[in-house]
């Protein structure tokens, strides 16, 4: 199966071709529509999944299997400046490959798995969804953009992750105006795009300093090449890294660049679900692990990853705390889960933050999804404050969002507990780390157990605010829609077992963490960095290779990337390794302790205000100025209009106006000019020269008389000039 | 006087030559213009015939006969064409003969 | 003595010739030059060529007068009183051909110096032949001459020739 698995991207484009070229006009069944755009997902998870245990079969070292499809790019020498792995010159040269390793892999199987679910899901939800052939082309956007991430988390170097990349940016662009009828959708997409373009710009930098560094785009090529002749803190190594950075805030929506996500829940509620849930916004967190090794050589690019994600955390979650819309709730709370990810990648934990973009997979689509359920069955009602009691009506919905609740808020036991706490931990303890940043992630953790409960409370429970028509068709949603969401819920409950933290090995937990880590088994591609290791005291030591064993391990081995080295990770001194240990086991059960009784703090703040009656408008009139900002979203979209959109369009009147002005009335100047002088010469051309030609001719004309009058035809006269040519010659005879 | 020379007939022939340019430029009957070009013909004959007279030399004679022949030839055809011009326009006045005019 | 003849015969010749010239009436003119060629001939005979002499009025004074005349009756005397008699250039070409005539005179002057003045030896030689000028003249004709006595009379049957057809009214 591993040798197949370069179809996995390629079976979706079955599905596009079909219901897109074929669906509307000659099939014309929604069900076939719907069945083949699950089937090609699912077919790709069951090859995904048949690749995934191969390659688990294999020996660590082997975990790497690349192929390339077809040879795309290939010039001829570009010149790169001059760097220390000392390429000159180097063709660009760029094969369309496919790379199958213990990441990827990961990701094929949350794409395709979460990804069928989705499509299962949105043949229910788009069942009645007029117009009539919107359904096709729903599918086939699906499908593509099925295709694209996955030609990104498998490509094997940046340009195949830039194809993906853009291509998942104009998925989603087409998705999100998907009723393109409505005007909020359009400007919703467009806004999506502008600002996914301005990250991928940034990107393109990136991508282009690193080509020119390294003379290639191949990942293997370039990180074995920057760990071995870059030091930590190179200036082009962060320049390069600060500038996907920039790129990955604009696909994931973290500051400065998150404002297109909010509005992007305009698209229907499987595309949140998919899209701005599990796996395009991602994106930009595959992207840092992938690039992982040259992240970590960029220590200013670390904190700044680390910072801005804890910030984005923060911000999104206290706007969600206010926020009426239902599905604005879950946007907010992608910005801000998305915003962990980021911040576990910042502080050296880079497995860690891939854990977490798994779980966060599950519980968040599911979310997604059950309130799509839920405003499905209330014929599209959004406002949280028109609903209440729905679980009378809808038991399997209430009980599926019941867990995603609880899993997002980090009760223990669901999966969103192991990953948030250990990213939780890792931003204490990790190489990059510092307390703060373990402040805010607790804080906001409370916050997201306080507005998810919220949320519930406010949907599920209390008294009825339906209005009455509503109420009286609500309903369970069929079986096509309930069936993913249990699946995912189970996959909420068990999803966290995979990355049981360090503190909690004990008894089957340790047995369990033996057989199964996903920490371990992302060590081929994240090297030592997959989480903060007890004992580990020096950020640089975790430097594959570039580095000597400078902690004076006597076996250390520090693993590079692209298995060639042992599974393991040993990078302390064995002898202090277990008081270190100790220690870090008490501070790790602190920390977890704290964090677990903030989120269950918030989660019973929540149903303190919410609970109890008639949900109050006390917090608003209450926090009067802190509400209007959470309200307005700190004016954050208000500032960029001011600052960026109307300046851009006033350039473009600018230009607009030169354009009319200057080069429009320069052009026609020209024309003028050219009127004029064609004028003139024609002037010219016929005073002088017609002049000087037909003057020549009249004074012929006229001196021609002298020479008429010689020819009278008269004999008389030629032989009076014969006699006067005898008079010349016999003069001349005489004379000369 | 002095004895009859050569210069004398020299310069009769030259006078009567003249005689003769002028009226064939002058006169406007065609005839006469034919008329005149006899006096010429007349004039290089007493030339020829004196200069053969005071050289022991024949040729002049004999040039002369064959000269007269000549212009009796001549005369002939200049009057025949007198008479078809005119025939075609009846008029011996050679200021008709303008078709040439330029 | 003869030096008077020839003035006397000189003076004929010129005023007819002038006359001729400037007489209206084209009779008048045929007639004057008849007296011109009969006096040219008088002068012929003065040079001791009396061949030519003879040759000279029969031809010019005989057939070619003759032939004037005809053709003078033939085109209507009465019409050429009509006409202006003398060219509008009457008088550049009168002064023009009295300036070559004298032009001409000098040439020939100066040209015979190389020849004797007096005519009595060449001339006595000259009587010596036989039979005098005609028999001489004779025996160069048919002999030294016969070529262009024969063009010459193959010319005279063309001109006959062309003459008749010119003047045929149809052919």
């Amino acid at each position: 199966m591993l040798e197949y698995f370069w179809l996995i991207p390629l079976i979706p484009l079955v599905g596009v071709l079909v219901n897109g070229l074929l669906a509307s006009r000659y099939i014309r069944s929604q069900l076939f529509t719907g069945v083949l755009a699950s089937g090609c997902m699912l077919v790709a998870f069951a090859i995904g999944l048949g690749s995934f245990v191969q390659l688990a079969g294999m020996p660590v070292a082997d975990r790497h299997v690349e192929i390339e499809l077809y040879d795309w790019i290939s010039t001829s020498l570009v010149h790169m400046h001059d760097n220390a792995v000392g390429v000159a010159a180097a063709p660009l040269h760029v094969p369309f490959g496919l790379q199958f390793d213990p990441l990827s892999a990961l990701m094929v199987l949350v794409v395709t798995g979460v990804g069928f679910l989705i499509h299962v899901y949105a043949i229910g939800y788009m069942k009645h969804d007029p117009p009539d052939k919107g359904f096709y082309r729903f599918f086939t956007y699906l499908n593509l953009f099925a295709s694209f991430m996955l030609i990104l988390v498998l490509g094997n170097s940046f340009a195949m992750m830039f194809i993906g990349w853009e291509g998942v940016g104009l998925c989603s662009f087409l998705l999100i105006g998907y009723y393109y009828q409505k005007k909020s959708a359009g400007d919703a997409a467009k806004k999506a795009f502008v600002a996914n373009r301005v990250g991928d710009a940034a990107f393109l930098i990136g991508m282009f300093t690193l080509f020119f560094t390294f003379g290639t785009l191949d990942y293997d090529q370039i990180f074995s090449a920057a760990a071995a002749n870059y030091e930590v803190g190179a200036g082009v190594i962060t320049f390069a890294t600060m500038m996907l950075l920039i790129g990955a805030t604009g696909k994931s929506a973290q500051i400065p660049l998150y404002v297109w996500l909010p509005d992007a829940m305009e698209g229907p509620t499987p595309v949140s679900a998919l899209i701005h849930a599990a796996t395009m916004v991602t994106a930009g967190v595959y992207m840092v692990v992938r690039a992982n090794v040259l992240f970590s050589l960029s220590p200013a690019t670390m904190t700044a990853v680390a910072v801005i994600g804890a910030l984005t955390a923060l911000m999104a979650a206290s706007i969600a705390m206010v926020q009426n819309d239902i599905k604005r709730v879950l946007a907010y709370s992608t910005v801000s889960q998305l915003g962990y990810m980021f911040l576990a990648c910042g502080v050296g934990a880079y497995a860690v933050g891939v854990f977490h973009l798994m779980t966060h997979a599950f519980f968040k689509a599911l979310l997604f999804m059950a309130a799509g359920s839920v405003m499905h069955a209330l014929h599209g009602e959004l406002d949280m404050w028109k609903m209440g009691n729905v679980r009378k009506y809808m038991p399997v919905t209430h009980k599926t969002f019941l867990v995603g609740t609880l899993a997002i808020a980090g009760v223990p036991g669901l999966a969103g507990f192991f990953s948030k706490d250990e990213i939780l931990w890792n931003a204490w303890a990790g190489p990059n780390g510092a307390p703060w940043l373990w402040a805010v992630g607790t804080l906001v953790a409370g916050m997201t157990a306080f507005y998810m409960t919220r949320m519930l409370i406010m949907v599920f429970y209390g008294e009825s605010r339906m209005d009455e028509h509503t109420e009286s068709h609500v309903h369970e949603n069929p079986h096509v829609m309930t069936v993913p969401l249990i699946i995912l819920a189970i996959l909420s409950i068990v999803g966290g077992y995979v990355g049981i933290p360090a503190n909690l090995q004990v008894g089957p937990l340790a047995a369990l963490h033996d057989r199964v880590d996903i920490v371990r088994w992302l060590e081929p591609v994240t090297g030592g960095h997959g989480e903060a290791d007890p004992g580990e005291a020096d950020a640089h030591a975790m430097l594959p290779e570039s580095a000597t064993p400078a902690a004076g391990s006597e076996a250390a081995q520090i693993v590079a990337r692209s298995g060639n080295e042992p599974a393991f990770v040993v990078t302390a001194q064995d002898g202090g390794a277990e008081e270190h240990a100790e220690d870090h086991t008490a501070l790790e059960w602190t920390l977890m302790l704290i964090s677990t009784a903030i989120a269950l703090a918030g989660i019973g703040l929540a149903y303190r205000i919410y609970g109890r009656g008639q949900p109050a408008d006390e917090p608003a009139k209450r926090f009067g100025g802190l509400y209007s900002a959470l309200w307005n979203k700190y004016w954050v979209d208000e500032l960029y209009d001011a600052v960026l959109v109307n300046r851009a369009k006033d350039l473009g009147k600018g230009l607009w106006v030169f354009d009319d002005a200057v080069l429009d009335g320069t052009v026609n100047g020209v024309a003028e000019a050219t009127k004029q002088s064609a004028a003139a010469s024609n002037e010219f051309d016929g005073r002088v020269i017609d002049g000087t030609v037909n003057g020549t001719a009249s004074t012929v004309w006229s001196g021609s008389w002298i020479f008429r009058a010689l020819q009278t035809g008269m004999v008389q006269n030629y032989a009076l000039v014969i006699a006067i040519g005898a008079f010349v010659l016999v003069s001349a005879y005489l004379f000369l | 006087m002095a004895t009859l020379g050569l210069n004398h007939y020299l310069l009769l022939s030259a006078l009567l030559f003249g005689i003769g340019v002028a009226g064939v430029l002058i006169r406007r009957n065609v005839i006469m213009v034919l008329m005149c070009l006899e006096l010429i013909f007349n004039a290089a004959n007493i030339n020829l015939v004196a200069v053969s007279r005071f050289r022991p030399d024949m040729t002049g004679q004999v040039f002369t006969i064959f000269t007269i022949a000549v212009a009796a030839a001549e005369v002939a055809i200049g009057l025949g064409l007198v008479i078809a011009m005119f025939r075609n326009s009846t008029t011996v006045n050679v200021d008709e003969l303008h078709l040439l005019k330029g | 003595m003869e030096i008077y003849a020839f003035y006397a015969i000189a003076a004929v010749v010129l005023s007819s010739a002038v006359l001729m010239v400037t007489s209206r009436n084209l009779v008048h003119s045929i007639v004057y030059m008849v007296i011109s060629f009969v006096a040219v001939g008088a002068l012929f005979i003065l040079l001791e060529a009396e061949f030519v002499a003879a040759v000279q009025i029969l031809v010019y004074a005989g057939g070619i007068v003759v032939l004037f005349l005809f053709v003078v009756m033939l085109v209507n005397v009465t019409e050429t009183y009509q006409v202006e008699f003398l060219h509008r250039q009457w008088l550049p070409a009168t002064v023009l051909s009295m300036i070559l005539a004298a032009q001409i005179g000098f040439l020939l002057w100066g040209g015979a110096g190389s020849l004797p003045a007096d005519p009595g030896a060449s001339a006595s030689a000259l009587r010596a032949v036989d039979g005098g000028n005609t028999e001489t003249l004779g025996m160069m004709l048919y002999t030294d001459y016969l070529l262009p006595f024969e063009v010459a009379s193959v010319l005279l049957l063309v001109a006959m020739i062309g003459a008749i057809y010119l003047s045929k009214k149809r052919i």
